[in-house]
Protein backbone atom coordinates (compact mmCIF):
# COMPACT_ATOMS: atom_id res chain seq x y z
CA UNK A 1 0.00 0.00 0.00
CA UNK A 2 2.66 2.17 0.81
CA UNK A 3 4.55 1.69 -2.22
CA UNK A 4 1.55 2.54 -4.36
CA UNK A 5 1.35 5.77 -2.86
CA UNK A 6 4.97 6.35 -2.89
CA UNK A 7 4.97 5.66 -6.85
CA UNK A 8 1.89 7.97 -7.33
CA UNK A 9 3.62 10.80 -5.94
CA UNK A 10 5.34 11.53 -8.60
CA UNK A 11 5.63 15.36 -8.80
CA UNK A 12 2.89 17.27 -11.19
CA UNK A 13 5.92 18.73 -13.52
CA UNK A 14 6.39 14.85 -14.43
CA UNK A 15 2.80 14.40 -14.82
CA UNK A 16 2.44 17.66 -17.58
CA UNK A 17 5.37 16.46 -19.28
CA UNK A 18 4.29 12.41 -19.94
CA UNK A 19 0.90 14.39 -21.39
CA UNK A 20 2.22 16.84 -23.24
CA UNK A 21 4.93 14.44 -24.69
CA UNK A 22 2.34 11.51 -25.44
CA UNK A 23 -0.35 14.60 -26.62
CA UNK A 24 3.35 15.71 -29.24
CA UNK A 25 3.46 12.15 -30.30
CA UNK A 26 0.25 11.53 -31.30
CA UNK A 27 0.14 15.16 -32.91
CA UNK A 28 3.46 14.03 -34.84
CA UNK A 29 2.08 10.40 -36.13
CA UNK A 30 -0.98 12.46 -37.88
CA UNK A 31 1.15 15.04 -39.32
CA UNK A 32 2.94 12.29 -40.79
CA UNK A 33 0.14 9.58 -41.90
CA UNK A 34 -2.63 12.26 -42.73
CA UNK A 35 -1.21 13.58 -46.01
CA UNK A 36 -0.86 10.00 -47.02
CA UNK A 37 -4.05 9.20 -46.27
CA UNK A 38 -5.52 11.86 -47.72
CA UNK A 39 -3.97 11.31 -50.75
CA UNK A 40 -5.74 7.54 -50.72
CA UNK A 41 -8.94 8.95 -50.26
CA UNK A 42 -8.63 11.11 -52.81
CA UNK A 43 -7.88 8.34 -55.28
CA UNK A 44 -10.97 6.22 -54.31
CA UNK A 45 -13.33 9.08 -54.77
CA UNK A 46 -15.53 10.54 -57.57
CA UNK A 47 -12.89 13.03 -59.09
CA UNK A 48 -15.60 15.71 -60.21
CA UNK A 49 -16.80 15.01 -56.63
CA UNK A 50 -13.35 15.59 -55.25
CA UNK A 51 -13.69 18.88 -56.88
CA UNK A 52 -16.20 20.25 -54.40
CA UNK A 53 -13.50 20.11 -51.27
CA UNK A 54 -14.42 19.28 -47.99
CA UNK A 55 -13.09 15.51 -48.72
CA UNK A 56 -10.63 14.49 -45.73
CA UNK A 57 -11.24 11.02 -43.96
CA UNK A 58 -13.32 8.54 -45.81
CA UNK A 59 -14.45 8.99 -49.72
CA UNK A 60 -17.55 10.52 -50.10
CA UNK A 61 -18.51 8.92 -53.54
CA UNK A 62 -16.55 5.31 -53.64
CA UNK A 63 -15.04 4.80 -57.28
CA UNK A 64 -12.15 2.70 -58.81
CA UNK A 65 -12.27 4.45 -61.69
CA UNK A 66 -8.99 6.34 -60.64
CA UNK A 67 -7.21 3.45 -60.69
CA UNK A 68 -8.71 2.26 -63.91
CA UNK A 69 -7.59 5.12 -65.64
CA UNK A 70 -3.93 4.98 -64.26
CA UNK A 71 -3.28 1.52 -65.26
CA UNK A 72 -4.45 2.36 -68.88
CA UNK A 73 -2.22 5.00 -69.15
CA UNK A 74 0.55 3.47 -71.68
CA UNK A 75 2.80 6.17 -70.41
CA UNK A 76 2.73 5.34 -66.50
CA UNK A 77 3.09 1.17 -67.81
CA UNK A 78 6.17 1.86 -69.64
CA UNK A 79 7.13 3.82 -66.74
CA UNK A 80 6.48 0.97 -64.13
CA UNK A 81 7.92 -1.09 -66.52
CA UNK A 82 11.55 0.60 -66.81
CA UNK A 83 11.23 1.45 -62.56
CA UNK A 84 11.10 -2.18 -62.14
CA UNK A 85 13.93 -3.11 -64.04
CA UNK A 86 16.03 -0.65 -63.35
CA UNK A 87 15.52 -1.28 -59.69
CA UNK A 88 16.15 -5.17 -60.19
CA UNK A 89 19.18 -4.50 -62.36
CA UNK A 90 20.50 -1.75 -60.69
CA UNK A 91 20.26 -2.83 -57.49
CA UNK A 92 22.14 -6.26 -58.15
CA UNK A 93 24.49 -4.53 -59.70
CA UNK A 94 25.56 -1.75 -57.27
CA UNK A 95 25.21 -4.18 -54.31
CA UNK A 96 27.90 -7.01 -56.62
CA UNK A 97 30.36 -3.90 -57.14
CA UNK A 98 30.36 -2.31 -54.26
CA UNK A 99 30.44 -5.59 -52.14
CA UNK A 100 33.80 -6.73 -54.12
CA UNK A 101 35.39 -3.11 -53.97
CA UNK A 102 34.73 -3.13 -49.99
CA UNK A 103 36.15 -6.70 -50.31
CA UNK A 104 39.00 -5.77 -51.48
CA UNK A 105 39.85 -2.36 -49.41
CA UNK A 106 39.38 -4.56 -46.04
CA UNK A 107 42.16 -7.20 -46.55
CA UNK A 108 44.70 -6.09 -44.84
CA UNK A 109 47.16 -8.04 -46.42
CA UNK A 110 46.08 -5.74 -49.81
CA UNK A 111 49.19 -3.46 -50.60
CA UNK A 112 47.39 -0.34 -52.07
CA UNK A 113 44.04 -0.35 -49.59
CA UNK A 114 44.22 2.48 -48.16
CA UNK A 115 45.06 4.54 -51.67
CA UNK A 116 42.21 2.73 -53.07
CA UNK A 117 39.71 3.58 -50.33
CA UNK A 118 41.04 7.35 -50.13
CA UNK A 119 40.74 7.14 -54.38
CA UNK A 120 36.77 6.36 -53.59
CA UNK A 121 36.23 8.70 -50.39
CA UNK A 122 37.22 11.90 -52.79
CA UNK A 123 34.45 11.41 -55.06
CA UNK A 124 32.43 11.60 -52.61
CA UNK A 125 33.33 15.44 -51.90
CA UNK A 126 34.40 16.37 -55.42
CA UNK A 127 32.33 15.93 -58.33
CA UNK A 128 32.87 17.44 -61.46
CA UNK A 129 28.86 18.61 -61.45
CA UNK A 130 26.20 18.55 -63.79
CA UNK A 131 27.14 20.03 -66.94
CA UNK A 132 30.38 18.18 -67.19
CA UNK A 133 29.08 14.93 -66.53
CA UNK A 134 26.09 15.94 -68.82
CA UNK A 135 28.52 15.91 -71.52
CA UNK A 136 30.86 13.03 -70.49
CA UNK A 137 27.48 10.89 -70.99
CA UNK A 138 26.74 12.62 -74.20
CA UNK A 139 29.53 11.76 -75.28
CA UNK A 140 30.07 8.04 -74.17
CA UNK A 141 26.34 7.26 -76.03
CA UNK A 142 24.81 7.23 -72.27
CA UNK A 143 21.46 9.39 -73.35
CA UNK A 144 18.63 7.55 -74.69
CA UNK A 145 19.89 4.82 -73.14
CA UNK A 146 18.57 2.49 -70.37
CA UNK A 147 22.03 1.95 -68.91
CA UNK A 148 22.29 5.34 -67.76
CA UNK A 149 20.48 4.16 -64.66
CA UNK A 150 22.62 1.52 -64.20
CA UNK A 151 26.50 1.98 -64.99
CA UNK A 152 27.35 5.53 -64.01
CA UNK A 153 25.73 5.22 -60.44
CA UNK A 154 27.12 1.85 -59.60
CA UNK A 155 29.12 2.50 -57.14
CA UNK A 156 29.15 4.38 -53.82
CA UNK A 157 31.72 5.69 -51.72
CA UNK A 158 29.11 5.86 -48.96
CA UNK A 159 27.82 2.29 -49.48
CA UNK A 160 31.20 0.98 -50.03
CA UNK A 161 32.47 2.15 -46.35
CA UNK A 162 29.19 1.21 -44.80
CA UNK A 163 29.99 -2.90 -46.38
CA UNK A 164 34.15 -2.14 -45.39
CA UNK A 165 33.49 -1.67 -41.80
CA UNK A 166 31.24 -4.60 -41.23
CA UNK A 167 33.71 -6.53 -42.71
CA UNK A 168 36.50 -5.23 -41.17
CA UNK A 169 35.12 -7.10 -38.10
CA UNK A 170 34.80 -10.20 -39.05
CA UNK A 171 37.76 -12.64 -37.89
CA UNK A 172 40.83 -12.93 -40.39
CA UNK A 173 40.58 -16.39 -39.14
CA UNK A 174 38.13 -16.82 -41.41
CA UNK A 175 39.95 -15.91 -44.38
CA UNK A 176 43.41 -17.65 -43.04
CA UNK A 177 42.05 -20.99 -42.75
CA UNK A 178 40.20 -20.92 -46.24
CA UNK A 179 43.66 -19.86 -47.76
CA UNK A 180 45.51 -22.77 -46.14
CA UNK A 181 42.71 -25.36 -47.81
CA UNK A 182 43.49 -23.13 -50.94
CA UNK A 183 41.07 -20.81 -51.61
CA UNK A 184 41.57 -18.10 -53.66
CA UNK A 185 40.20 -14.58 -53.61
CA UNK A 186 36.96 -15.46 -55.55
CA UNK A 187 36.19 -18.35 -53.28
CA UNK A 188 36.99 -16.44 -50.29
CA UNK A 189 34.49 -13.58 -51.22
CA UNK A 190 31.98 -15.89 -52.52
CA UNK A 191 31.80 -18.80 -50.07
CA UNK A 192 33.28 -17.14 -46.79
CA UNK A 193 33.15 -13.42 -46.51
CA UNK A 194 29.66 -12.62 -48.73
CA UNK A 195 27.33 -15.10 -46.74
CA UNK A 196 28.47 -13.59 -42.97
CA UNK A 197 27.49 -10.54 -44.87
CA UNK A 198 24.44 -10.44 -45.43
CA UNK A 199 22.65 -7.96 -43.12
CA UNK A 200 24.87 -5.40 -44.33
CA UNK A 201 23.92 -6.44 -47.67
CA UNK A 202 20.33 -6.71 -46.88
CA UNK A 203 20.96 -2.89 -46.12
CA UNK A 204 22.47 -1.69 -48.94
CA UNK A 205 20.97 -3.11 -51.48
CA UNK A 206 17.62 -1.70 -49.79
CA UNK A 207 18.85 2.03 -49.82
CA UNK A 208 20.07 1.31 -53.59
CA UNK A 209 16.52 -0.15 -54.33
CA UNK A 210 14.69 2.75 -52.64
CA UNK A 211 17.12 5.23 -54.55
CA UNK A 212 16.18 3.44 -57.99
CA UNK A 213 12.39 3.64 -56.75
CA UNK A 214 12.53 7.03 -56.54
CA UNK A 215 14.69 8.52 -59.07
CA UNK A 216 13.31 10.81 -61.91
CA UNK A 217 16.31 13.46 -62.09
CA UNK A 218 18.20 11.08 -64.72
CA UNK A 219 15.31 10.12 -66.34
CA UNK A 220 14.20 13.67 -67.36
CA UNK A 221 18.23 14.48 -68.14
CA UNK A 222 19.32 11.73 -70.07
CA UNK A 223 16.06 9.72 -71.41
CA UNK A 224 13.52 12.82 -72.01
CA UNK A 225 13.29 11.91 -76.03
CA UNK A 226 12.53 8.19 -75.76
CA UNK A 227 9.14 7.82 -74.18
CA UNK A 228 9.97 4.17 -74.03
CA UNK A 229 12.83 4.53 -71.50
CA UNK A 230 10.64 6.97 -68.86
CA UNK A 231 10.03 5.64 -65.03
CA UNK A 232 7.51 6.08 -62.85
CA UNK A 233 8.59 8.94 -60.97
CA UNK A 234 8.81 10.99 -64.06
CA UNK A 235 5.35 10.39 -65.32
CA UNK A 236 4.13 11.09 -61.79
CA UNK A 237 5.93 14.47 -62.03
CA UNK A 238 4.84 15.11 -65.45
CA UNK A 239 1.29 14.40 -64.14
CA UNK A 240 1.66 16.91 -61.30
CA UNK A 241 2.97 19.82 -63.31
CA UNK A 242 0.06 19.40 -65.60
CA UNK A 243 -2.56 19.96 -62.28
CA UNK A 244 -0.57 22.48 -60.68
CA UNK A 245 -0.94 24.39 -64.01
CA UNK A 246 -4.70 24.10 -64.38
CA UNK A 247 -5.16 26.71 -61.55
CA UNK A 248 -8.58 27.00 -61.18
CA UNK A 249 -10.83 24.25 -61.26
CA UNK A 250 -12.85 25.41 -63.95
CA UNK A 251 -10.21 24.49 -65.62
CA UNK A 252 -9.59 20.97 -64.63
CA UNK A 253 -13.60 20.63 -65.04
CA UNK A 254 -13.10 21.13 -68.67
CA UNK A 255 -10.59 18.44 -68.98
CA UNK A 256 -11.76 15.93 -67.37
CA UNK A 257 -12.84 12.64 -68.50
CA UNK A 258 -16.24 11.81 -66.80
CA UNK A 259 -15.70 11.42 -63.96
CA UNK A 260 -11.81 11.35 -63.64
CA UNK A 261 -10.18 14.78 -63.17
CA UNK A 262 -6.34 15.01 -63.31
CA UNK A 263 -5.85 15.40 -59.52
CA UNK A 264 -7.58 12.47 -58.67
CA UNK A 265 -5.42 10.47 -61.38
CA UNK A 266 -2.66 12.21 -59.73
CA UNK A 267 -3.59 10.72 -56.13
CA UNK A 268 -4.35 7.09 -57.52
CA UNK A 269 -0.67 7.34 -59.53
CA UNK A 270 0.62 8.10 -56.26
CA UNK A 271 -0.64 5.56 -54.07
CA UNK A 272 0.09 2.86 -56.87
CA UNK A 273 3.95 4.36 -56.81
CA UNK A 274 4.19 4.08 -52.70
CA UNK A 275 2.79 0.88 -52.22
CA UNK A 276 5.30 -1.70 -52.68
CA UNK A 277 6.98 0.78 -50.42
CA UNK A 278 4.63 1.02 -47.90
CA UNK A 279 4.20 -2.22 -48.00
CA UNK A 280 7.72 -3.45 -47.61
CA UNK A 281 9.86 -1.03 -45.40
CA UNK A 282 8.20 -2.25 -42.28
CA UNK A 283 9.51 -5.26 -42.48
CA UNK A 284 12.72 -4.31 -43.45
CA UNK A 285 13.20 -1.60 -40.08
CA UNK A 286 16.18 -3.78 -38.88
CA UNK A 287 18.42 -3.79 -41.41
CA UNK A 288 18.52 -0.17 -41.99
CA UNK A 289 18.93 0.80 -38.36
CA UNK A 290 22.03 -1.19 -38.49
CA UNK A 291 22.89 -0.34 -41.77
CA UNK A 292 22.60 3.63 -40.86
CA UNK A 293 24.19 3.05 -37.66
CA UNK A 294 27.33 0.98 -39.02
CA UNK A 295 27.15 4.14 -41.50
CA UNK A 296 27.16 7.31 -38.94
CA UNK A 297 30.39 5.26 -37.54
CA UNK A 298 33.49 7.75 -38.57
CA UNK A 299 35.42 6.56 -41.25
CA UNK B 1 53.16 -10.84 -53.10
CA UNK B 2 51.63 -13.73 -55.15
CA UNK B 3 48.07 -12.97 -53.28
CA UNK B 4 48.34 -9.12 -54.09
CA UNK B 5 47.34 -10.44 -58.27
CA UNK B 6 43.82 -10.80 -57.97
CA UNK B 7 43.17 -8.35 -55.72
CA UNK B 8 45.71 -5.93 -57.52
CA UNK B 9 43.23 -6.66 -60.88
CA UNK B 10 40.57 -6.04 -59.58
CA UNK B 11 41.18 -2.97 -58.01
CA UNK B 12 42.56 -1.59 -61.81
CA UNK B 13 38.95 -2.17 -63.22
CA UNK B 14 37.37 -0.46 -59.95
CA UNK B 15 40.94 2.64 -61.38
CA UNK B 16 39.48 2.68 -64.72
CA UNK B 17 35.74 3.01 -63.69
CA UNK B 18 36.46 5.59 -60.90
CA UNK B 19 38.55 7.73 -62.99
CA UNK B 20 35.85 7.92 -65.97
CA UNK B 21 32.84 8.62 -64.00
CA UNK B 22 34.29 10.51 -61.27
CA UNK B 23 37.22 12.05 -62.07
CA UNK B 24 37.05 12.60 -65.92
CA UNK B 25 34.73 14.93 -65.44
CA UNK B 26 36.82 17.02 -63.05
CA UNK B 27 38.60 18.28 -66.29
CA UNK B 28 35.52 18.98 -67.77
CA UNK B 29 35.95 22.36 -65.08
CA UNK B 30 38.31 23.45 -67.70
CA UNK B 31 35.21 24.69 -69.83
CA UNK B 32 34.77 27.37 -67.11
CA UNK B 33 37.79 29.26 -68.49
CA UNK B 34 36.25 28.80 -72.01
CA UNK B 35 33.89 30.26 -74.79
CA UNK B 36 32.95 26.46 -75.02
CA UNK B 37 31.69 25.59 -78.33
CA UNK B 38 30.30 22.20 -78.88
CA UNK B 39 31.95 22.45 -82.24
CA UNK B 40 34.93 23.32 -81.62
CA UNK B 41 35.51 20.69 -78.98
CA UNK B 42 36.85 20.69 -75.79
CA UNK B 43 40.40 21.60 -76.96
CA UNK B 44 39.73 24.47 -79.60
CA UNK B 45 36.85 26.69 -77.63
CA UNK B 46 38.34 30.20 -77.05
CA UNK B 47 40.31 30.49 -73.78
CA UNK B 48 39.22 32.98 -72.05
CA UNK B 49 40.09 33.18 -68.46
CA UNK B 50 38.05 34.03 -65.59
CA UNK B 51 35.62 35.94 -68.13
CA UNK B 52 32.66 33.48 -66.85
CA UNK B 53 33.23 34.06 -63.52
CA UNK B 54 33.46 37.78 -63.96
CA UNK B 55 29.87 37.56 -65.65
CA UNK B 56 28.28 35.65 -63.12
CA UNK B 57 29.47 38.12 -60.10
CA UNK B 58 27.90 40.94 -62.18
CA UNK B 59 24.66 39.24 -63.23
CA UNK B 60 21.93 39.84 -60.11
CA UNK B 61 20.15 36.83 -60.89
CA UNK B 62 23.26 34.66 -59.72
CA UNK B 63 23.38 36.85 -56.68
CA UNK B 64 20.42 36.03 -55.55
CA UNK B 65 20.56 32.31 -56.39
CA UNK B 66 23.29 32.55 -54.12
CA UNK B 67 21.81 34.04 -50.68
CA UNK B 68 18.67 31.75 -51.67
CA UNK B 69 21.14 28.63 -51.80
CA UNK B 70 22.86 29.67 -48.57
CA UNK B 71 19.63 30.98 -46.81
CA UNK B 72 17.46 27.51 -47.43
CA UNK B 73 20.31 25.49 -46.86
CA UNK B 74 20.77 26.62 -43.15
CA UNK B 75 17.73 27.03 -42.94
CA UNK B 76 17.24 23.65 -43.68
CA UNK B 77 19.77 22.32 -41.72
CA UNK B 78 19.32 23.60 -38.39
CA UNK B 79 15.13 23.16 -38.58
CA UNK B 80 16.20 19.50 -39.34
CA UNK B 81 18.83 19.10 -36.93
CA UNK B 82 17.11 20.14 -33.91
CA UNK B 83 13.69 18.44 -35.27
CA UNK B 84 15.79 15.50 -35.26
CA UNK B 85 17.57 15.62 -31.83
CA UNK B 86 14.45 16.80 -30.34
CA UNK B 87 12.15 14.45 -31.65
CA UNK B 88 14.57 11.19 -30.50
CA UNK B 89 14.90 12.39 -26.83
CA UNK B 90 11.14 13.22 -26.70
CA UNK B 91 10.16 9.64 -28.09
CA UNK B 92 13.28 8.20 -25.93
CA UNK B 93 11.17 9.33 -23.14
CA UNK B 94 8.08 7.57 -24.40
CA UNK B 95 7.22 5.06 -21.43
CA UNK B 96 5.50 2.39 -23.58
CA UNK B 97 7.31 0.05 -25.59
CA UNK B 98 5.23 -0.65 -27.82
CA UNK B 99 4.04 3.11 -28.23
CA UNK B 100 7.84 4.01 -28.94
CA UNK B 101 8.38 0.99 -31.77
CA UNK B 102 4.92 2.03 -33.14
CA UNK B 103 5.38 5.41 -33.75
CA UNK B 104 8.84 4.97 -34.68
CA UNK B 105 8.21 2.78 -37.48
CA UNK B 106 5.97 5.25 -38.78
CA UNK B 107 7.88 8.67 -38.53
CA UNK B 108 10.19 6.61 -41.33
CA UNK B 109 8.12 6.58 -43.91
CA UNK B 110 8.00 9.74 -45.53
CA UNK B 111 11.87 9.10 -45.71
CA UNK B 112 11.07 6.43 -48.27
CA UNK B 113 8.45 8.40 -50.39
CA UNK B 114 9.91 10.53 -53.56
CA UNK B 115 10.39 14.26 -53.51
CA UNK B 116 7.58 14.57 -56.42
CA UNK B 117 5.56 12.43 -53.84
CA UNK B 118 5.99 14.73 -51.17
CA UNK B 119 5.35 17.93 -52.66
CA UNK B 120 2.86 16.69 -54.52
CA UNK B 121 1.49 15.73 -51.26
CA UNK B 122 2.19 19.50 -50.10
CA UNK B 123 0.72 21.10 -53.28
CA UNK B 124 -2.60 19.37 -52.12
CA UNK B 125 -2.73 20.30 -49.09
CA UNK B 126 -1.79 23.76 -49.33
CA UNK B 127 -3.79 23.99 -52.26
CA UNK B 128 -7.32 26.47 -51.98
CA UNK B 129 -8.91 23.53 -51.17
CA UNK B 130 -6.62 21.92 -49.07
CA UNK B 131 -6.52 20.92 -45.45
CA UNK B 132 -4.58 23.82 -44.21
CA UNK B 133 -6.61 26.18 -45.39
CA UNK B 134 -9.76 24.77 -44.30
CA UNK B 135 -8.79 24.50 -40.60
CA UNK B 136 -7.08 28.62 -41.15
CA UNK B 137 -10.95 29.32 -42.29
CA UNK B 138 -12.26 27.51 -39.29
CA UNK B 139 -10.71 28.85 -36.96
CA UNK B 140 -11.30 32.33 -38.64
CA UNK B 141 -7.31 32.88 -38.98
CA UNK B 142 -7.75 33.53 -42.76
CA UNK B 143 -10.82 35.81 -44.14
CA UNK B 144 -10.21 33.61 -47.38
CA UNK B 145 -8.19 31.19 -48.57
CA UNK B 146 -4.35 31.58 -49.27
CA UNK B 147 -2.20 30.85 -52.15
CA UNK B 148 0.67 29.83 -50.17
CA UNK B 149 2.45 29.08 -53.28
CA UNK B 150 2.27 32.60 -54.94
CA UNK B 151 4.26 34.46 -52.27
CA UNK B 152 7.46 34.33 -52.16
CA UNK B 153 7.71 35.14 -48.04
CA UNK B 154 6.27 31.77 -47.35
CA UNK B 155 8.29 29.54 -49.36
CA UNK B 156 11.56 29.15 -47.56
CA UNK B 157 9.27 28.55 -44.75
CA UNK B 158 7.67 25.55 -46.83
CA UNK B 159 10.45 24.13 -47.90
CA UNK B 160 11.41 23.89 -44.59
CA UNK B 161 8.64 22.16 -43.32
CA UNK B 162 8.71 19.47 -46.33
CA UNK B 163 12.41 18.53 -45.22
CA UNK B 164 11.87 18.50 -41.28
CA UNK B 165 8.22 16.37 -42.57
CA UNK B 166 10.74 13.74 -44.90
CA UNK B 167 13.40 13.69 -42.56
CA UNK B 168 13.03 13.84 -38.98
CA UNK B 169 11.88 10.35 -38.44
CA UNK B 170 14.92 9.17 -40.63
CA UNK B 171 17.70 11.42 -38.96
CA UNK B 172 16.46 10.47 -35.29
CA UNK B 173 17.52 6.77 -36.00
CA UNK B 174 21.46 7.54 -35.36
CA UNK B 175 20.31 9.48 -32.47
CA UNK B 176 17.93 7.20 -30.75
CA UNK B 177 21.04 4.69 -31.51
CA UNK B 178 23.11 7.26 -29.51
CA UNK B 179 21.11 7.54 -26.81
CA UNK B 180 20.33 4.06 -25.84
CA UNK B 181 24.25 3.66 -25.80
CA UNK B 182 24.48 5.84 -23.02
CA UNK B 183 25.17 3.96 -19.61
CA UNK B 184 21.75 3.29 -17.72
CA UNK B 185 23.71 3.53 -14.13
CA UNK B 186 23.70 7.39 -14.90
CA UNK B 187 20.06 7.81 -15.23
CA UNK B 188 19.34 5.81 -11.92
CA UNK B 189 22.17 7.84 -10.20
CA UNK B 190 20.38 11.04 -11.45
CA UNK B 191 17.11 9.88 -10.48
CA UNK B 192 18.11 8.69 -6.95
CA UNK B 193 19.86 12.44 -6.37
CA UNK B 194 16.62 13.92 -7.19
CA UNK B 195 17.22 14.90 -10.97
CA UNK B 196 13.87 15.36 -12.53
CA UNK B 197 13.60 14.90 -15.97
CA UNK B 198 14.74 18.19 -17.71
CA UNK B 199 17.76 17.87 -15.57
CA UNK B 200 18.08 14.09 -16.94
CA UNK B 201 17.69 15.26 -20.61
CA UNK B 202 19.77 18.28 -20.09
CA UNK B 203 22.57 16.72 -18.01
CA UNK B 204 23.05 13.11 -19.19
CA UNK B 205 21.24 12.56 -22.68
CA UNK B 206 22.42 15.92 -24.42
CA UNK B 207 26.20 15.05 -23.88
CA UNK B 208 25.91 11.80 -23.97
CA UNK B 209 25.08 12.70 -27.25
CA UNK B 210 27.37 15.04 -28.37
CA UNK B 211 29.78 13.83 -30.09
CA UNK B 212 27.10 12.21 -32.31
CA UNK B 213 25.71 15.98 -33.09
CA UNK B 214 29.10 17.13 -33.83
CA UNK B 215 29.88 14.41 -35.73
CA UNK B 216 26.65 15.06 -38.02
CA UNK B 217 26.78 18.79 -37.99
CA UNK B 218 30.13 18.31 -40.20
CA UNK B 219 28.92 16.01 -42.59
CA UNK B 220 26.21 17.90 -43.49
CA UNK B 221 27.68 21.72 -43.07
CA UNK B 222 29.84 20.55 -46.23
CA UNK B 223 26.14 19.80 -48.14
CA UNK B 224 24.97 23.21 -47.42
CA UNK B 225 24.99 24.27 -50.84
CA UNK B 226 23.52 21.18 -51.70
CA UNK B 227 20.61 21.26 -49.80
CA UNK B 228 18.80 22.59 -52.90
CA UNK B 229 17.90 21.17 -55.95
CA UNK B 230 14.59 18.70 -56.14
CA UNK B 231 12.45 20.64 -53.80
CA UNK B 232 13.11 23.85 -54.88
CA UNK B 233 12.65 22.66 -58.93
CA UNK B 234 9.43 21.10 -57.61
CA UNK B 235 7.93 23.33 -55.70
CA UNK B 236 9.01 26.52 -57.47
CA UNK B 237 7.18 28.43 -59.86
CA UNK B 238 7.08 32.07 -61.83
CA UNK B 239 5.57 33.72 -58.75
CA UNK B 240 8.15 32.80 -56.26
CA UNK B 241 11.60 32.56 -58.33
CA UNK B 242 13.33 35.25 -57.02
CA UNK B 243 13.40 33.01 -53.86
CA UNK B 244 12.98 29.49 -54.69
CA UNK B 245 15.96 29.22 -57.58
CA UNK B 246 18.65 27.52 -56.29
CA UNK B 247 22.59 27.20 -58.06
CA UNK B 248 21.70 23.91 -58.83
CA UNK B 249 18.52 25.21 -60.60
CA UNK B 250 20.66 27.85 -61.85
CA UNK B 251 23.32 25.39 -63.35
CA UNK B 252 20.34 23.23 -65.28
CA UNK B 253 18.58 26.32 -66.53
CA UNK B 254 21.53 28.46 -68.24
CA UNK B 255 24.05 25.43 -68.84
CA UNK B 256 21.74 22.67 -70.21
CA UNK B 257 18.23 24.67 -71.12
CA UNK B 258 19.67 27.60 -72.05
CA UNK B 259 22.97 25.84 -73.74
CA UNK B 260 25.36 28.42 -72.25
CA UNK B 261 27.70 24.90 -71.13
CA UNK B 262 30.65 27.41 -69.74
CA UNK B 263 28.54 29.34 -67.64
CA UNK B 264 26.97 26.21 -66.13
CA UNK B 265 30.34 25.09 -65.61
CA UNK B 266 31.21 28.25 -63.90
CA UNK B 267 29.04 28.49 -61.60
CA UNK B 268 29.40 24.68 -60.70
CA UNK B 269 32.88 25.24 -60.16
CA UNK B 270 31.98 27.94 -57.80
CA UNK B 271 30.07 25.82 -55.42
CA UNK B 272 31.91 22.73 -55.20
CA UNK B 273 34.98 24.95 -54.33
CA UNK B 274 32.93 26.91 -51.89
CA UNK B 275 31.53 23.89 -50.69
CA UNK B 276 34.92 21.95 -50.01
CA UNK B 277 36.00 25.05 -47.89
CA UNK B 278 33.08 25.23 -45.74
CA UNK B 279 34.16 21.09 -45.13
CA UNK B 280 37.18 22.10 -44.22
CA UNK B 281 36.44 25.12 -41.99
CA UNK B 282 33.97 22.51 -40.38
CA UNK B 283 37.15 20.36 -39.65
CA UNK B 284 39.48 22.61 -38.30
CA UNK B 285 37.25 24.42 -35.79
CA UNK B 286 36.50 20.70 -34.81
CA UNK B 287 39.86 19.68 -34.04
CA UNK B 288 40.17 23.17 -32.36
CA UNK B 289 37.28 22.29 -30.01
CA UNK B 290 39.05 19.22 -29.73
CA UNK B 291 36.24 17.22 -31.03
CA UNK B 292 36.15 14.33 -33.46
CA UNK B 293 36.62 15.20 -36.69
CA UNK B 294 35.98 13.73 -40.69
CA UNK B 295 39.77 13.19 -41.53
Amino acid sequence: MKRATTRKKTSVGEKVFVFLNGFFMILFVIITLYPVWNTLVISLNNGTDSLRGGLYLWPRMWTLKNFNTVLHKKNLLVGAYVTVARTIIGTLMALGANAILAYIVSRKRFLFKRQLSLFWVITMYVNGGLIPTFLLFKGLGLTNNFLVYIIPGMISAFYMLVIRTFMVGIPDSFEESAQLDGAGDVVIFTKIISPLCKPVYATVALFCAVGHWNSWFDAMLYNRMNSNLTTLQYELMKLLSSVTNQSTSVESMKNAVGTVTPTSVRAAATILTMLPIVCLYPFLQRYFVTGLTIGGVKE
Amino acid sequence: MKRQKVLLLWSLVYVIYGFIFCYLPLAGWLMAFENYKPKDGFFHSQFIGLGKFKQLFVDDGFLRVIRNTLAMGVINLVVTFVAAIVFAILLNELKSQGGKKVVQTISYLPHFLSWIIVTGILHDALSGTGIVNDLLLRFHLLKEPLNFFAHPKYFWGIVAFANVWKETGWNAIIYLAAIVAIDTNLYEAAAIDGAGRWARIRYITLPGIKPTIIILLLMNAGNVLNAGFEVQYLLGNGLVQSVSQTIDIYVLKWGISQGDYSLGTAAGVFKSVVSIVIILIANGMAKRAGEERLF
